[in-house]
């Protein structure tokens, strides 16, 4: 049937509907992609910009918006001793936790990339602590390291070596705070280095058997260099979520101040103590304005060096 | 070897558990005494009612469950709806905008909690489960994650059929693309449900004592019995648990669904 066959009527509403679904196409997808802009806008954005205009006023929690002050907050937090220890501790528990972390998955995700019985039973082992939170993780860590009767104290006392202070002590307490963020990260990024490794080809193994690679060497020359990319996606997800540790280090101690002598205060504790500790707003801001720039510094550093030795190495052997 | 070696690894993250659940069930004074306990004593059950009597743990635990839950579902339809536009849907300017998705991925929303509070307390919503919810309703990494799930998954003749049969956007939306993208959409699901359930900062900064979730009331537990692990442990046991039986259920989902987003990521 052609179009001419049909009654005026519907042909002006089929042209009408025509119409209709042409909008309809045009416009549908920018609706749906709204929710996320907008909220986006409102609780990621806005907040990070009207962060830089908070942190150039005085501004306390329950008083609100002061004088505009310009610089003053970032010069004040950069005169104060605990901002710069907790800089100190900040990059410390973050070395402590991301290096050996990401070392471990790769050696976990190469036992688990072998030919195992109950494959699905180990994954999911390396995985239960992910489901832990953190504060509970926390919890149980703190009282594992006790100072006085803790297991990991009596432990060492077996082999005798002195109790460690680990609550009072400055690396002790950020290697406590490390083993908390590996025990829960670390399966979680095992599992990943498997997928990647489980999608190099299999053929590139045979040829370096062929070549007479043994297993390490292969492990070290074809495995890690293929690995390349998903090392600087963990390297670069573990660097935004270990500069930014909270948890952990709120829970080492009932106080949560970060110790006594705010041995293991990191900056995100930092912040929170200066906002609602001190109520004073418009230096917390400033504090978030100088901890994103170190995050942002160091994902670039970051970027670079993993990408250098990636290529250096993945280079250097073909 | 190689099975001595993830021995020592399942040991090392079940241990941690067992611990807390060893620590939990017994009383003060025996941990006090300094021995190492190798059994569970009989005391999980009193020391469980005390937390229940200490912390708001039942209002934690619901609020938990509404606000992991209202989040998950949210964070899908609005993922699933954003992810089907990019993958699927032709329009002025798409490249750039996902792009801008993917690089919001690297900015800290953490770090904008002063204005965020600021926000909250304009609105009154300080306190109410609202202001932990509501940031939190749809997030970069899902929408990204359902594009790729879908860009996969759903095949573009399926879509063109659809729309040359007359269906309105969302009816093949309804139709065509949701129940292609359900097994992406689950796993998103519950990744939300477990980061939101584990979440601490935001909902410890913006909640009051006595309406908190379930980690914000283990802090108030720490607080009121640093001394007494036995009381501290037998809570974490009691809010760990929700969590882990879902891992017993969903446990081979969880690694699946982290072993396809690296391939993909």
């Amino acid at each position: 049937m052609t179009d001419h066959a049909l009654p005026l009527a519907t042909r002006r509403r089929s042209a009408a509907r025509q119409r209709l679904s042409r909008w309809d196409a045009r416009v549908a997808p920018y609706l749906y992609i709204s929710p996320f802009f907008l909220l986006f806008a409102l609780v990621g954005l806005f907040p990070l910009l009207y962060t830089a205009y908070v942190s150039l006023h005085d501004w306390n929690l329950i008083g609100g918006r002061g004088e505009f002050v310009g610089i003053e907050n970032y010069a004040t937090v950069l005169q104060q001793e605990y901002f710069w220890r907790s800089l100190r501790n900040t990059l410390s528990i973050f070395l402590l936790s991301s290096v050996p972390q990401v070392v471990l998955a790769i050696l976990i995700a190469a036992a688990l990339d072998t030919s195992l019985r109950g494959r699905t039973f180990w994954r999911m082992g390396v995985l239960l602590p992910y489901v832990v939170a953190p504060v509970a993780v926390a919890l149980i860590f703190n009282d594992l390291f006790g100072d006085r009767f803790g297991l990991i104290n009596q432990a060492l006392g077996l082999v005798g070596i002195d109790p460690v202070r680990w609550h009072v002590d400055v690396i002790p307490s950020h290697l406590a705070i490390a083993t908390m963020v590996n025990f829960r990260w670390t399966g979680y990024n095992a599992l990943i280095f498997l997928a990647a490794m489980q999608a190099i080809p299999r053929d590139y193994y045979e040829a370096a058997l062929i070549d007479g690679a043994g297993r390490v060497r292969t492990f070290f020359s074809l495995t890690v260099p293929l690995l390349r990319n998903t090392i600087i996606f963990v390297v670069i997800t573990s660097t935004i979520g270990g500069l930014q540790i909270f948890d952990e280090a709120r829970m080492f101690d009932q106080a949560g101040q970060g110790g006594a002598d705010r041995q293991w205060q990191t900056l995100t504790l930092f912040l929170w103590q200066t906002g609602w500790g001190q109520q004073n707003f418009g230096r917390a801001a400033a504090v978030a304005w100088l901890l994103f720039l170190l995050i942002v510094l160091i994902s670039l550093v970051n970027f670079l060096i993993t990408r250098r030795i990636a290529a250096t190495e993945s280079g250097g052997r073909r | 070897m190689v099975y001595a070696f993830l021995l020592v690894v399942l040991l090392a993250s079940v241990f941690p558990l067992w611990w807390s659940f060893l620590i939990g069930s017994k009383d003060a004074s025996a941990i006090n005494a300094g021995q190492v306990p190798l059994l569970p004593g009989g005391n999980f059950f009193a020391n469980a009612k005390t937390v229940l009597d200490t912390v708001p743990f039942w209002t934690a635990f619901r609020n938990s469950v509404i606000v992991s839950g209202v989040v998950s579902f949210s964070v899908v339809a609005f993922s699933t709806l954003a992810g089907f536009a990019f993958a699927k849907l032709r329009f002025r300017g798409q490249k750039g905008l996902l792009a801008f998705v993917v690089a919001t991925m690297a900015v800290p929303t953490q770090l904008g909690v002063v204005p965020l509070f600021i926000l909250m307390a304009k609105l009154g919503w300080i306190g109410s489960l609202g202001a932990v919810i509501v940031p939190a309703m749809v997030n970069a990494f899902g929408v990204f994650w359902m594009t790729q799930y879908l860009r996969e998954s759903l095949p573009d003749e399926l879509v063109e059929a659809a729309r040359v049969d007359g269906c309105s956007m969302i009816r093949t939306f309804w139709h065509v693309a949701l129940p292609a993208s359900r097994p992406g959409a689950a796993m998103l699901g519950l990744f939300t449900f477990i980061a939101t359930w584990t979440n601490f900062f935001w909902p410890f900064i913006v909640l009051e004592p006595g309406n908190p979730t379930l980690p914000v009331a283990l802090q108030q537990l720490q607080a009121a019995y640093y001394v007494d692990y036995s009381l501290v442990l037998a809570g974490v046991v009691l809010a760990a648990l929700p969590l882990i039986a879902l891992f017993v259920v969903a446990g081979r989902q969880l690694v699946a669904g982290i072993m396809q987003g690296a391939v993909k990521g």
